[in-house]
């Protein structure tokens, strides 16, 4: 990739077709740069929660395996809140762009309701499994399971305190160019979120609840 | 109220850490009241601790760096005069004090020492070497800065309140989980290093950007100093390897704090699960440290040749390849565990592949001195002593990579003088190289020859009569971390590498002496129009030290060896008619990551006494402050182009003195 990338614009072989490198880039798309850079290092991280589950998710220690304990309609309900709140944070960002307040604020506030509707069903199926007395120590398997969802619920969470606070920016301070470049971040987080819980459906309770 | 914290914590007892802690507490209260008094707080606060230019906080990292780097060495002190006297006795230090010894003296090399110092040379030059006037995200990187100087507060506090842990530098389980390991050492190792480490993240994140989106025009990724290719690769390396430490961390302290198992030998927890995903990171990690170190000596070797960089692309290509092959050897680590012959084969086999572009890099830099017209500067004899020394660390880690003959070295003494070799060898050296090289252009006068020369040379010897002992005690069977041992044949050998530590010693008094001495000698030392080693890349294009905002316009790049090219039109551009100097914007100061880095302190502090209302009040803090950040109206301000104009003139005035005395132009 970055070879071919240099190819075009060093003419390494003096052809004479040389597009020279033309500067800095302008900042919106540094921080977006920045930003893309900061998610890959997270789905890195992530992808090491999911290594751990991989290879515990046969230790239940006599306890329960995941069939025994996923609620797969719960979890479908859970997975359209996500994905539909990222509908909404599309609808955000779009408003943003057009300077359109009340379309900001109504797809925001709509992102922000689904968000923690989902949290809120997480919450749920973690305390529930909890009173079963099948908390994160009662297994190795459990450990995996509670570390990986926690860790993409407290994604979440922490991108509704981003949400609240992106909220409160535009309406102290309006679209200002640096609001926005905020705005082009948070969106990026978000549909990463989606992204990272498309994988944890699929590995942990597609693959789990069938087995 | 306070969690585990209670007076027991401060180990009355034992006078070395004790007396120690009390010596740096006395230090750092003089230090602070010379400040005070002499009323260099406001200045010290508003230029240095607030600031947000690249070359400050490059600076300040390595400082960092250099105070730690005395620390580490002094344990580094006390372990080899242990070793030296405690044949068939109990030496001087107990054993549960020794542990803490060689865990800190790891913990701290690596992560406080090597990483802030090559971050901190990255910092420093790469925007210069771009032709750009700061970094992708300045505010972040004193953020991260700051973070990285929280995490070498706590481990030093450990020297005083509490312990730090006994565990080795990579804290295994299942030593380090609950049942072994119950004080708060291994939650200091631990919180130190989330905290710095996400300090790091945010570095390698900003240099990443820099490198790919901030260049100045015509500076095409073929066109690059090779300091900056190996800046991209270490710290692409740093973005994939360093989420896996946080995630590893993340998991020790689950397991420490909520009974979870992840790594314990109940309920289903994998032990060596750790030794896996740590490796993934640790493996990549030392190039990391070493990647920015080889570009150091391709920039240092080209400019003490007077050539350009034989080999250039092949360079590139190396760089790149070790930065992939990085991430498929960490297995090597624990060829033991018994993995079976076809992983440890192809694990060894790609071990041994890594010693490919690494030779092509060292045929390279031989290739740039051959037919060059030498000089033998400080900065060119720690690469040449950084060839000779680098070359044996490699060969005795393609033995190491052999597995049949890991399984008897394994851990040995045999394998601590690899590591030393190739990272005092590689980073270290390279460390000063790149510190004797760059000194002029941060500060504006050169240091001192004669110092640097002696410093070079004890440390250099000192190097190898420290080492090289501890290869032949580990093929004598000597295992590394022994607190005493009762082999008569190794007991020499241990005087000699105590010896040896006494010359490193001595080298780096000297470098002090350097420092001292040209601080004295400025004036006659001072480097006037901002190229004191006829050097090839942009850095050598402004003055020494760079105004704030480094170029007063965007160097326009037409080839490699950029600033060469420039010097070979010399006449030219100077006689050139002025161009309109602009305003120039640069990003305002900010007190936002020293405040950040305070109220992780208190978290991290809190988060390992168990304080859990000071952790809530932390994390609130950290929160409010960014809020706070973010909530400000101006971010910039603004250089006027007669301000501009007149700094700029005033070096170009210098240069045109320098070039009608050369060349009677």
């Amino acid at each position: 990739m970055a070879m071919t990338a240099t190819v075009e614009h060093a003419d390494p072989h003096h052809l004479g077709r040389a597009v020279e490198h033309a500067g800095p880039a302008p900042k919106h798309i540094v921080t977006a740069y920045g930003f893309w850079i900061f998610l890959l290092s997270d789905i890195v991280m992530f992808s090491c929660f999911f290594a751990a589950y991989a290879v515990l998710v046969h230790q239940v220690a006599d306890g329960p395996k995941g069939a025994e304990i996923f609620d797969l309609r719960n979890v479908a309900v859970e997975t359209i809140c996500l994905l539909l709140s990222s509908f909404a944070c599309g609808m955000a960002s779009i408003a943003a762009d057009l300077r359109n307040r009340l379309w900001f604020y109504l797809s925001m506030t709509v992102t922000c309701v689904l968000g923690l509707a989902f949290l809120a069903m997480e919450f749920r199926e973690f305390a529930d499994l909890v009173s079963r007395g099948y908390g994160p120590s009662r297994s190795a398997f459990l450990t995996a399971f509670f570390s990986l969802v926690g860790c993409h619920g407290l994604h979440v969470s922490a991108g509704v305190l981003w949400l609240l606070t992106m909220m409160a920016q535009v309406f102290a301070k309006g679209f200002r160019a640096d609001i926005m470049r905020r705005m082009t971040c948070f969106a990026l987080f978000w549909h990463a979120l989606d992204i990272i819980w498309v994988a944890v459906f699929s590995v942990v309770y597609l693959l789990g609840g069938a087995a | 109220m306070l969690g585990k914290l209670d007076w027991s914590a401060i180990p009355f007892g034992q006078p070395i850490p004790l007396v120690a802690g009390a010596v740096v507490l006395v230090a750092i209260l003089a230090v602070l009241a010379w400040v005070v008094i002499r009323g260099h707080l406001p200045y010290l606060w508003s230029e240095w601790i607030t600031s947000v230019d690249h070359k400050r906080i490059g600076v300040m990292y390595i400082l960092l760096a250099s105070v730690m780097l005395l620390r580490g060495g002094s344990d580094a002190i006390m372990m080899r005069i242990q070793q030296a006297i405690a044949y068939q006795s109990a030496g001087y230090l107990p054993p549960e004090h020794y542990n803490q010894i060689f865990s800190a003296h790891g913990t701290i090399m690596i992560f406080f020492v090597a990483m802030p110092f090559v971050i901190g040379l990255m910092n420093l030059v790469v925007p210069l070497q771009l032709g750009v006037r700061d970094v992708a995200f300045p505010t972040l990187n004193s953020v991260g800065f700051w973070l990285t100087a929280t995490g070498a507060l706590l481990v030093n506090l450990s020297l005083v309140i509490g312990e730090f842990a006994r565990t080795g530098w990579l804290a295994f389980p299942p030593l380090s989980g609950l049942t072994y390991s119950p004080g708060v050492g291994v939650d200091y190792y631990a919180w130190a290093l989330q905290i710095s480490g996400v300090g790091t993240l945010v570095a390698g994140i900003n240099l990443v950007t820099t490198v790919l989106k901030l260049r100045t025009k015509g500076m095409s990724y073929l066109r690059m100093p090779m300091f900056c290719w190996t800046t991209l690769a270490s710290n692409l390396l740093i973005v994939a390897a360093f989420p896996i430490l946080t995630a590893t961390l993340a998991m020790l302290l689950l397991d420490r704090y909520l009974g979870f198992h992840f790594f314990t030998n109940e309920a289903g927890g994998n032990v060596m699960m750790f030794m896996n995903l740590i490796w993934a990171w640790g493996h990549p990690e030392v190039y990391i440290l070493v990647l920015p170190a080889f570009g150091i000596y391709s920039e240092v070797v080209s400019t003490f040749s007077g050539k350009p960089l034989f080999g250039y692309r092949s360079m590139v290509l190396a760089t790149m390849a070790i930065c992939v092959v990085s991430f498929m050897v960490w297995l090597h680590h624990f060829f033991t565990m018994g993995a079976g012959p076809d992983v440890n084969a192809i694990f060894g086999i790609a071990s041994m592949i890594i010693a490919i572009p690494t030779g092509v890099k060292i045929y390279n830099w031989l290739f740039t001195m051959y037919g060059g017209r030498i000089r033998f500067a400080t900065p060119m004899l720690w690469s040449i002593g950084f060839m000779v020394t680098f070359i044996i660390g490699g060969l005795t880690g393609v033995l190491l990579a052999v597995p049949p003959a890991d399984f008897q070295l394994h851990n040995s003494m045999f394998l601590v003088a690899h590591f030393h070799n190739v990272i005092i060898g590689g980073v270290l050296f390279g460390a000063f190289a790149g510190f004797e090289y760059w000194f002029p252009k941060a500060f504006g006068f050169r240091l001192s020859e004669r110092w640097g020369k002696v410093a070079f040379w004890f440390t250099f010897t000192g190097f190898f009569v420290t080492f090289m002992p501890l290869y032949i005690v580990g093929m004598l069977g000597m295992t590394r971390r022994m607190q005493h041992y009762d082999v008569a044949a190794w007991r020499p050998w241990m005087i000699v590498a105590a010896f040896g530590m006494l010359l490193l010693c001595i080298g780096v008094i000297s470098q002090i002496v350097q420092l001292v001495v040209s601080i004295r000698n400025r004036e006659a030392l001072r480097d006037r129009t901002g190229d004191p080693w006829d050097g090839r890349s942009l850095e050598w294009a402004t003055s020494s030290p760079p105004p704030v905002f480094n170029f007063a316009f965007y160097p326009d790049v037409r080839g490699e060896d950029a600033y060469w090219a420039m010097k070979q039109h010399a006449k030219e551009q100077l006689e050139r008619r002025e161009p309109e100097y602009r305003d120039i914007e640069m990003p305002r100061n900010s007190p936002t990551g020293f405040i950040c880095a305070f109220f992780a302190t208190v978290m991290g502090f809190s988060l390992i006494w168990h304080i859990w209302w000071l952790v809530i009040v932390g994390g609130l803090g950290a929160f409010t402050t960014f809020v706070v950040f973010a909530w400000r109206d101006h971010d910039e301000y603004v250089i006027p182009a007669a301000e501009v104009a007149k700094i700029d003139r005033a070096n170009i005035e210098e240069r045109r003195n320098l070039v009608s005395m050369a060349g009677g132009v």
